[in-house]
């Protein structure tokens, strides 16, 4: 007696059976490899405004940036009192007395700050860093409600950074000199 | 022309008189001069001449001028009796109440001119060249009815005058309405003026709904002293002939609105006092000072004495018809008004000022000679005017060939 | 009739010596009188004279003749002050209603502002000085309160502790009460919230000064001391052209900077970033987002003045 034909076809079928699911992921594009992570449109983070020119660079002292001209590794993250940077400790007064360079100055890369998680700011946009904690302040001085513009009014105007008018190590406005007060009306004429 | 010849006449009655009047006129005539020196200081240098600051910007000039449109106001309060209630004896001396008022508001309107900045931007209130501010400033409104009324008296005045100079009685259906209208006309400038004051609210002193009555009040209290003391002088140095009653009625009429003046004294005082907001200081400063601050308090004292003593003096008919305690009484009150309305009002208005500053005001050598300038005009105008007007009235001063008729008075007086 | 104590009947011819002035006398007066007037006239300058004479309010002045106008300005105050002067006449933006913000809680007196004014708005320095900002030292204990407001504060370094600092200036108010006294209306409000004075045709009664309850308004009690070397001659008409003596002048948040898009001047030297300035009708501008993140208070706000000046405490 020959063979039924059916059970040639068998491991036909059985093959078949066997390359659906891998035909039906073959005829189904693969997925789309995940997009890089844009860094979230939040209002906190975004740059200022773009009719705004910065007034000043960033208050870098002369012959000491870059940092990294002597500081090119990581260093003893200790608090404690320094051996150098000594006019800045001097009249260091900012926050608690916990308060370490290292705090906002990043250990391993001297020419950037850092943000709490560990993300590289670079001076030009310290207010970031000065947002952590002065979150009202930052969210103030992005419209112009706080700190300084000039220019014009209804076009391009000229904004300066926290560290323009405040000292980061010193940031207290000092007592200043007034100008001269009024002359009292009976000392007007001759 | 009958007129030309009229003015004529009047003109050269001017030049006329003894040797008291001569030496009147050059007295004024001196005080005049005196004023054009100081005038002229201030034109070169600018009102840095006076004491007026920013913090006081309104002091003596403009104090003087409130004063002033009250005496003019004040003329209607003879023209009430006369012609409301037809009471002779006031009639003939309308006319000098009416010249007073003329020659009080030239006094004013001198006072305005030298107070302002660029009084040679006069033209700038008027309209046609200029663009007054209708109707919201007071002081346009001021302007309107300060000439209106002027013009209205100087009106009355020589048509009746004209009239007598040629023996002819007044057109009754022309004067009788004008007078009749000067009546609220009167009440009307000082109104304004008071508007002036109460309207800014950035002056809580002023800003008060008792100004105006007050400033009504104390007009017929003072402004008919002037009235009385001169018709005395008149009755003497002149033919005229005014009544003892009519003097008597107007000391009366005059008792009533001191009592107004005092009773709204005595209103301002009680709220000021009794609900003692900030708004106390500027009365505080008046009556008591503030701190080293005292310049007014003498004078607010002063003036207040005087106008309760006149008040008595001419409330009791006893002391009311004497004539010597009358003429006090006048003087008191005369002084009372002159510096309530001045110091007592434009000075405390002003001090502290806006941003709560005091700067201690005292009228300069400056103020004082073009003060002493404006009243020599005015006296100058007042006398100059009765010179020709009694004449007039007394028959004595005539056209050629007309008759001799005395307005007002019984013939053959 | 005739009684003792009467004068003697006039005629107009007069026949005795002592009615009326003689022939003499008369021509004496006439000639005096003429005299006075034509000294009178020959002491001012007829030119000028006639010029005030002819002179409209400015809303009545053609475009030709208000240009032609500036332009004799301009050659008049570059001759006396020795620089190319501009005056210019530019109107109110359209859409722009200017608002000003200050911050009392930044402020601390040192008074840079007031003198940035004098000279942007080429003010008069002495006799009279005139400044158009005023700062109000007070104390905390006392808060806003003008009966201890002291402007004449002169310590070697500001802030002094336990006090706080108010600038004062003109507030442009919605309904100013200096506008509504002008008796000639020398000054008005512009569309754009400015209350502007044209100083040349100010009669200098100083109503507005009387009416004001900022203390805004400055008069100029003597010709204005304008060093040439000083002045600044980029001008508006009706903002820091040299003024005359005798008329009324105040802050007009520097109208020839704003109207060309420009901060004041005030805005811009203030070292503490106290001052805030911006258009009212756009809600990005500095002012708005200060009326919407701080609350804003006006200053003598029962008067309903309703000004354009806010103030308000950032911290």
């Amino acid at each position: 007696m020959t063979c039924p034909r059916w059970r040639a076809l068998l491991p036909l079928a059985l093959a078949a059976l066997l390359a659906a699911p891998l035909a039906a992921t073959a005829k189904s594009p693969p997925p789309p490899p995940p997009a890089p992570v844009a860094a979230p449109a939040a209002a906190v983070d975004s740059p200022p405004s773009p009719n705004l020119i910065r007034a000043e660079p960033p208050p870098f002292t002369e012959g000491i940036f870059p940092c990294s001209q002597c500081h090119d590794k990581a260093g003893d993250a200790t608090p404690r009192q320094l051996a150098f940077h000594d006019e800045i400790q001097a009249e260091f007064h900012h926050g608690p007395p916990t308060r370490f360079c290292l705090d906002c100055h990043d250990n391993g890369k001297r020419d950037f700050v850092h943000l709490i998680g560990g993300a590289l700011i670079p001076f030009t946009e310290s207010y970031k860093l000065c947002g952590q904690c002065h979150g009202d302040k930052l969210r103030d001085w992005r419209v112009g409600v706080h700190g300084k513009r000039t220019g014009m009014w209804n076009g391009q105007k000229t904004y300066y950074l926290c560290v323009n008018c405040h000292n980061p190590h010193n940031p207290r406005f000092k007592a200043l000199k007034p100008e001269p007060p009024p002359i009292r009306p009976q000392e007007q004429g001759r | 022309m009958a007129i030309l010849e009229f003015l004529r006449g009047a003109v050269r009655q001017v030049f006329t008189g003894g040797k008291g009047y001569k030496a009147w006129v050059a007295v004024l005539l001196a005080m005049i001069g005196i004023g054009l020196f100081g005038y002229s200081r201030q034109w070169q240098e600018g009102l840095i001449a006076t004491s007026m600051r920013d913090q006081v910007t309104w002091a003596f000039y403009i104090g003087n001028f409130t004063f002033l449109v009250g005496v003019a106001a004040a003329a209607v309060l003879l023209v009430v009796p006369a012609y409301v209630y037809h009471w002779k004896p006031i009639k003939e001396v309308v006319v000098l109440g009416e010249l007073l008022a003329i020659s009080a508001l030239i006094m004013c309107m001198m006072f305005i001119l030298v107070d302002m900045g660029r009084p040679d931007r006069l033209t700038h209130i008027m309209p046609g060249p200029g663009s007054p501010n209708w109707p919201s400033s007071m002081l346009s409104w001021d302007a309107l009815v300060l000439n209106l009324y002027l013009i209205l008296n100087l009106t009355v005045v020589s048509h009746i005058l004209y009239r007598a100079y040629r023996g002819k009685d007044y057109v009754k259906w022309f004067v009788v309405p004008l007078v009749l209208f000067s009546i609220p006309a009167a009440v009307g400038i000082h109104t304004v003026t008071a508007f002036l004051y109460t309207g800014m609210a950035a002056r809580p002193f002023w800003n008060a709904g008792i100004l105006a009555p007050k400033f009504i009040a104390s007009a017929f209290s003072s402004g008919p002293a002037v009235m009385i003391i001169l018709f005395q002088i008149l009755r003497k140095t002149t033919a005229i002939e005014i009544k003892d009653e009519a003097i008597w009625k107007v000391a009366e009429l005059m008792a009533y609105a001191m009592f107004f003046n005092l009773f709204l004294l005595g209103a301002e005082i009680f709220k000021e006092y009794y609900s003692r907001t900030e708004h106390l200081v500027f009365t505080q400063y008046l009556w008591e000072g503030i701190g080293e601050y005292r310049a007014l308090v003498p004078y607010a004292w002063l003036s207040l004495t005087a106008s309760v003593t006149a008040f008595l003096i001419f409330l009791v008919p006893k002391t009311r018809t004497n004539w010597v305690t009358l003429n006090i009484g006048a003087v008191l009150i005369f002084v009372g008004v002159y510096i309530e309305k001045g110091m007592g009002l434009v000075i405390p208005g002003m001090t502290p000022d806006t941003l709560g500053e005091i700067y201690e005001y005292r009228p300069s050598a400056t103020e004082w000679m073009v003060a002493v300038g404006v009243f020599g005009l005015g006296a100058l105008v007042f006398t100059t005017l009765v010179n020709v007007a009694v004449p007039i009235m007394m028959g004595t001063l005539r056209a050629k060939g007309a008759p001799v008729v005395i307005q007002g008075a019984e013939a053959g007086h | 009739m005739s009684q003792p104590n009467r004068l003697p009947v006039l005629q107009d011819e007069s026949a005795t010596g002592d009615a009326g002035a003689s022939p003499s006398r008369r021509d004496f007066l006439r000639t005096a009188a003429a005299g006075a007037v034509i000294a009178a006239v020959s002491a001012c300058n007829p030119d000028a004279v006639v010029e005030e004479l002819e002179r409209r309010h400015l809303t009545e002045l053609s475009k030709e003749k208000l240009q032609a106008m500036l332009g004799k300005l301009e050659k008049k105050w570059s001759a006396q002050f020795g620089k190319n002067v501009t005056v210019s006449a530019t109107g109110p933006m359209p859409g722009v209603n200017f608002g000003y913000g200050l911050d009392l809680s930044r402020c601390v007196g040192c008074r840079r502002c007031v003198h940035a004014c004098v000279k942007e708005n080429n003010q008069s320095r002495r006799n009279p000085q005139i400044q158009w900002i005023r700062v109000l030292q007070m104390a905390k204990e006392h808060g806003v309160a003008l009966a201890h407001a002291n402007p004449y504060y002169d310590p070697e370094k500001v802030p002094e502790p336990g006090h706080f600092y108010m600038p004062v200036q003109c507030q442009q108010c919605r309904h100013p009460p200096c506008t509504k006294v002008c008796p000639v209306k020398a000054t008005w409000k512009d569309p754009d919230g400015i209350v502007v004075i044209d100083y040349d045709w100010c009669i200098g009664c100083r109503c507005c000064t009387a009416a004001c309850p900022y203390g805004a308004r400055k008069f100029n009690w003597a010709e204005p001391n304008l060093p040439s070397a000083e002045m600044n001659p980029v001008t508006h008409y009706l903002g820091n052209r040299p003024r005359p003596m005798g008329v009324v002048e105040k802050c007009t948040f520097c109208i020839q900077r704003t109207r060309n898009g420009r901060y004041p001047a005030c805005v811009e030297i203030c070292p503490v970033g106290a001052r805030k300035f911006g258009n009212l009708l756009d809600p990005e501008s500095e002012i708005r987002q200060v009326m919407d993140r701080k609350r804003v208070f006006i200053f003598k706000e029962e008067l309903a003045t309703e000004p354009q000046f806010y103030y308000f405490f950032g911290t």
